[in-house]
């Protein structure tokens, strides 16, 4: 033990591993929470390694082991084998298609021994390795197009894969990845641009057809009104207006049907139009009839998972119901439980207190890890620390706004949180790769 | 590196912040300003299981139950859990075939989902109960229910108890939401009027169930729960072999007896005939057997008791010279010379007795039942010259009678009593256009004309003569057990003295009450055995009646009536028979209100006394035409069934037989029970034949 390297604890940053530990704890105390058996010896349960909750224990070992490897690994490694790990990621992604195993229908996931392996999910960490190692290069000019497609391209080819895999939610992950590319100076029409596509899309669902293309006329011709002088001048700028009014309308009007009709699976169109709160538009019903209950009413699961979830955590209140108290979440009214929906067990055991500080916890999470990264001088790190800070908040928000109704209902954990080996691992070695460098931050990696 | 992107980090915190603050507000709308989400959970996930209460039991005067609680059983199955299954042996145990047995799981597994437990079968009979125990290993998915069912140990008293039933839509909206679906409740009789009491008070139970509706265990350890209170007794004045007397004195007859106590008003006995066994309406057999009572011509679920009318007849006569003799328009001493008839209104009207005096006075016209006198009598009363106009007579009369308890409800304590008829000045009136004197209704003074009465009434009236004045509204139930003061407040009503012809001096009542005790003496019931030491007061009366027969108005065979009370000095008993078409008073009525008094005032017959009760109740004397209506109204309904369905299973045997198969309607419904219900569906559309269907929704 004398011949251990002096300088592993020094420069590790220390509250983000409280932070991690204390929201594995939460954690395997909310899937304890929410698996529970009455009766059951709670320790011998524990130690079993046959309830979720003692799996939970387990994998947390696993993943501390593993993330002491990685203190103990040189910060060189990281950035030196990024390119290597990307490619292995790409490669696992790829043989998915002929290895994978049917379970649940997802067809993500390939099965090692007695352990279910999901490549799409340990391919973050390569696409965020892979993308600080391309934004660090120092031939890199990340103003110029070409280097901004290429970094899109590193992050869009795995969740152009994982979408293959019928995985839409973790192909939304990887989207994460463009606020590291913000941070690293993508034009912010960029995100501009991807928010006003988002607002049209939201719109074109809320919206009846006809009254949202005269509203997207209306604003055209406001536009016009407004830049007639310029308009005078320049008439290439009418020009412009035409066309953005014709993507727009086109968008409305084609685009967003065609994506939902031939993208789009039915689940998928189904829990989109519960989050917004209509029921899905006929030409979108696709094929089988939604089932009809006897009263004649249609029933949606997507709409039974999220309304079960936000009675669970409506019915907690201020403070709660108290651990184990939760009939909703006890007792299986919320399904996916102890993964997707694992805040449900926060909401309705610990009221709007438990959750208020739960989310305080992630929030501080997210603003140390900007903190660290912002204090690094080497670009790699930088990036990396984005990257984790962006694949950590993309589940987080996303996770519990599904929760509570505000998201679409797609199947992401909530970090260090949720029940599951692959999950749990994969955020360990995130944060602790992230801790690692930051360790040797006054190093400038290349 | 470009720094002028630092500033950047800034607007991810911001974005971080901004997402953060708005789940954060989605949170807060949802867990402290919305309440709605707590209520749903609690509907979610808390099921308030209500523990009934066992129902109270009622006794009758010597504490003998006469109606109690047991177990039957209902089988239930989990569709789900019916796996690796012996359908064949399974089919043989239950008596049915495999179609059937899959058309149930179905419509189980349709109705309740295939996780919950659904009825099979409700009310297994007691060998299918046991074969099934038998056997209950063989077939996984299926279980026996307690269910708590009324047995009545008697027999007896099925019109007075009532019985009980599920409720329907309208109980609960008079409830205002008290009883939800699946409660019992009690629908008739004693049961209906003293539920509050029967039922006791329902206790909760929050239990916890899952996503599936599986019951998984009690909410906060049973913190919210309450306990359930057994419903409480009621004694009654009942005797209950008094009863079972009764009941069978009536067997293959048509009418009823009624007996009170009249210091109290308490009824001792009430029975109608035909009657039914009450236990025929509980457990299995019990929608066949309502299905046979409900289509009887003969109507053996109607309470004559209460609900027959009858003309008075001669049992009248003691009450009309009470009136008489307190109007002061005759005396002890009047008299008629009678000699067979009564010509005084224009035409002949008839007396049974011809010899000379038997009218001489009060005493001796009523112990031999003298018309003429009596006409005479109500006509006094209705001219009384005191009045000066027959309108204020009648209305005076009316009175009295309505002080005698005749034309208006008593308010016994079961249900739809009927207040049978006294005719007032307009019901003339309107018949006659106004021009009407005391001869145009003069066989009112013997209780015909448009007087009617029921059994009720005429043993109350009866009470009130041999009371001297004062009766107690007629009632069943004399103590509640452990009595709150909400059933004080609801027996009071039967407890307060009614001292309504009190003013009418006590001579006045001796001298007909020594009328009625000739009567029993030397008068029309002189030749029913007495009873040794009692000395009997008693009136016969034989009324003349109509009915439409194949839509002729037919003067159908006499009703046989007879009242009495006992002892003269002291009533104990006071009785009032009617069979109907029994022809005179002294025949049938007579003596089976004897033989009631000396049950109760002897507490046994002698063996002699039994061999007249076992003559009577052998004696059949349901009017024959009854026969000919039940086979006409079956045809009817076969031939509504054939229309319907064209199935002529049903109007076969009357197309080809040609005389009407004499066989009682209940012998031929019983030998083809299993088409009863078939029948009954053509006139019940509502009612379903099916008995998968569990019996306690029917409308029983």
């Amino acid at each position: 033990m004398n011949q251990r390297n002096p300088t592993i604890s020094k420069g590790i940053d220390w509250s983000l591993v409280w932070i991690y530990l204390l929201l594995v704890a939460i954690g395997i105390m909310a899937v304890f929470g929410a698996t529970y058996k009455e009766g059951d010896p709670i320790v011998q349960s524990f130690i079993s390694f046959k309830t979720d909750y003692s799996k939970q224990l387990y994998f947390f070992v696993v993943a501390l082991v593993l993330g002491l490897f990685i203190l103990l690994t040189d910060s060189k490694f990281f950035s030196a084998t990024a390119n290597i790990w990307y490619a292995i990621g790409l490669v696992m992604l790829l043989l998915v298609f002929p290895l994978h195993s049917n379970v649940k229908g997802t067809e993500s996931i390939i099965r090692l021994g007695g352990f279910n392996f999901q490549p799409a999910e340990f391919c973050k960490i390569c696409v965020a390795l892979a993308l600080a190692k391309y934004l660090s290069r120092p031939e890199t000019d990340f103003s110029k197009t070409r280097s901004q497609l290429i970094a899109a391209a590193i992050v869009l080819v795995p969740a152009m894969l994982t979408i293959l895999q019928s995985e839409t939610g973790l192909a939304l992950v990887f989207f994460a990845f463009f606020l590291v590319m913000y941070r690293e100076g993508l034009p912010s029409g960029v995100l501009v641009i991807g928010f006003a596509t988002a607002a049209l899309v939201v719109a074109t669902l809320l919206l009846e057809k006809n009254t949202l293309a005269m509203i997207l006329t209306g604003l055209a011709l406001l536009v016009v009104f407004f830049m007639r002088r310029q308009l005078k001048r320049d008439k290439s700028i009418l020009f412009k207006i035409i066309l953005l009014w014709v993507i727009c309308v086109g968008i409305q009007r084609f685009g967003v049907p065609f994506f939902f009709k031939n993208v789009l699976a039915k689940h998928q169109v189904e829990r989109i139009y519960s989050t917004i709160g209509k029921d899905v538009p006929e030409e979108y019903l696709k094929g089988a009839t939604p089932t009809q209950t006897p009263s004649g009413k249609q029933t949606n699961t997507a709409d039974y998972n999220v309304k079960q979830s936000k009675i669970a955590i409506g019915s907690g209140g201020l403070f709660g119901k108290g651990l184990l108290k939760g009939t909703q979440t006890r007792y299986g009214f919320v399904p996916e439980q102890r993964t997707d929906f694992i805040f449900d067990t926060i909401g309705e055991g610990f009221g709007f207190v438990g959750s208020f500080v739960l989310l305080a916890i992630y929030l501080l999470l997210l603003f140390r890890i900007i903190t660290v990264a912002e204090r690094q001088r080497s670009v790699f790190s930088r990036c990396y620390a984005y990257g984790v800070a962006a694949v950590f908040f993309f589940h987080i928000g996303i996770n519990i706004a599904m929760t509570v109704g505000l998201a679409p209902v797609i199947g992401i954990t909530l970090p260090l949180v949720s029940y599951g080996g692959t999950s749990l691992i994969t955020f360990t070695i995130l944060l602790f790769i992230l801790i690692r460098l930051d360790a040797d931050r006054q190093m400038v990696l290349r | 590196m470009p720094v002028f992107n630092q500033s950047r980090s800034r607007i991810i915190r911001l974005i971080f912040l901004v997402s953060f603050v708005i789940i954060v507000a989605q949170l807060f709308r949802l867990q402290i300003i919305s309440g709605e989400y707590s209520k749903l959970a609690m509907n979610n996930a808390v099921f308030p299981k209500i523990v009934y209460p066992e129902r109270g039991i009622i006794y009758d005067r010597k504490g003998k139950a006469i109606l109690n609680n047991s177990i039957m059983f209902d089988l239930m199955v989990t569709p789900a859990e019916v796996k690796n299954f012996d359908t064949t042996s399974f089919c043989r145990l239950m008596e049915i075939d495999t179609a059937e047995f899959r058309k149930r799981i179905r419509d189980a597994a349709f109705k309740n989902t295939s996780v919950r437990p659904s009825v099979f079968e409700s009310l297994l009979t007691q060998q299918m109960q046991a074969r099934f125990e038998e056997n209950s290993w063989r077939f996984p998915g299926f279980a026996l229910v307690e269910r708590p069912v009324r047995v009545y140990p008697f027999n007896a008293a099925a019109h007075i108890l009532g019985y009980i039933g599920e409720v329907d839509p309208k109980d609960i909206e008079r409830s205002s939401g008290f009883y939800r679906m699946g409660d019992y409740t009690g629908k008739s009789g004693l049961e209906y009027t003293y539920e509050k009491v029967l039922m006791g008070q329902r206790g909760v139970q929050h239990i916890i169930k899952d996503n599936h509706n599986r019951l998984v265990g009690s909410y906060e350890n049973g913190l919210f729960d309450t306990a359930a209170i057994a419903g409480r007794g009621l004694r009654t004045y009942l005797d209950v072999e008094l009863q079972q007397l009764a009941e069978k004195l009536l067997t293959g007859k048509i009418g009823s007896v009624v007996a009170l106590e009249p210091k109290t008003g308490g009824i001792l006995a009430m029975a109608s005939g035909p009657g039914f066994d009450p236990n025929e309406l509980t457990g299995s057999d019990k929608q066949k057997n309502y299905a046979r009572l409900v289509l009887d011509v003969s109507k053996p679920l109607f309470n004559r008791a209460i609900k027959g009318q009858y003309p008075a007849g001669s049992t009248y006569k003691p009450i009309g010279a009470l009136i008489g003799l307190d109007e002061g328009v005759i005396t002890p001493q009047s008299g008629i010379a009678c000699t067979g008839a009564y010509y005084y209104c224009g035409r002949r009207y008839g007396c049974t007795e011809h010899w000379a005096g038997h009218a001489n006075n009060l005493r001796l016209a009523i112990a031999w039942s003298c018309n003429s006198f009596f006409y005479n009598t109500f006509r006094l009363t209705v001219d009384n010259p005191e009045y000066k106009n027959p309108r204020k007579g009648l209305t005076v009369w009316k009175n009295y009678m309505s002080a005698f308890g005749y034309g208006h409800r008593l308010g016994v304590d079961i249900p739809s009593e009927d207040g049978g008829n006294i005719p007032d000045t307009a019901q003339y009136d309107k018949e006659y256009r106004g021009s009407w004197n005391s001869c145009t209704m003069v066989t009112i003074g013997i209780g015909q004309d448009k007087m009617l009465a029921t059994p009720l009434q005429i043993a109350n009236g009866i009470s009130i003569v041999a009371n001297k004045g004062y009766y107690y509204v007629p009632h069943f139930v004399k103590t509640i057990d452990d009595e709150s003061p909400a059933d004080t407040a609801l027996l009071n009503k039967y407890r307060v003295k009614h001292e309504v012809l009190t003013h009418i001096p006590d001579s006045s009542y001796e001298t007909v009450i020594s009328g009625m005790q000739d009567v029993t003496i030397a008068g029309t019931a002189a030749r029913i055995p007495k009873i040794p030491g009692v000395n009997v007061c008693a009136k016969t009366g034989t009324a003349e009646n109509y009915g439409i027969i194949n839509g002729k108005r037919t003067q159908l065979k006499d009703h046989s009536l007879f009242v009495c009370f006992a002892p003269r000095e002291d009533p104990k008993i006071a009785v009032a028979v009617i069979i109907e078409n029994g022809g005179f008073g002294a025949t049938w009525a007579g003596p089976i209100a004897y033989l009631m008094m000396e049950k109760y005032l002897k507490d046994t017959l002698r063996a002699e006394r039994l061999k007249e009760v076992d003559r009577i109740a052998a004696a059949n004397l349901m009017p024959s035409f009854l026969k000919d209506l039940q086979r006409k109204e079956d045809s009817i309904r076969a031939f509504k069934w054939f229309e319907m369905r064209k199935d002529s299973s049903y109007i076969r045997k009357y197309i080809t037989m040609e005389k009407p198969e004499h066989s009682s309607p209940l012998s031929k419904n019983k030998r083809s029970g299993d088409k009863v219900p078939v029948l009954l569906a053509a006139v019940l559309p509502g009612e379903k034949r099916s008995t998968t269907t569990r019996p306690n929704t029917t409308a029983l």
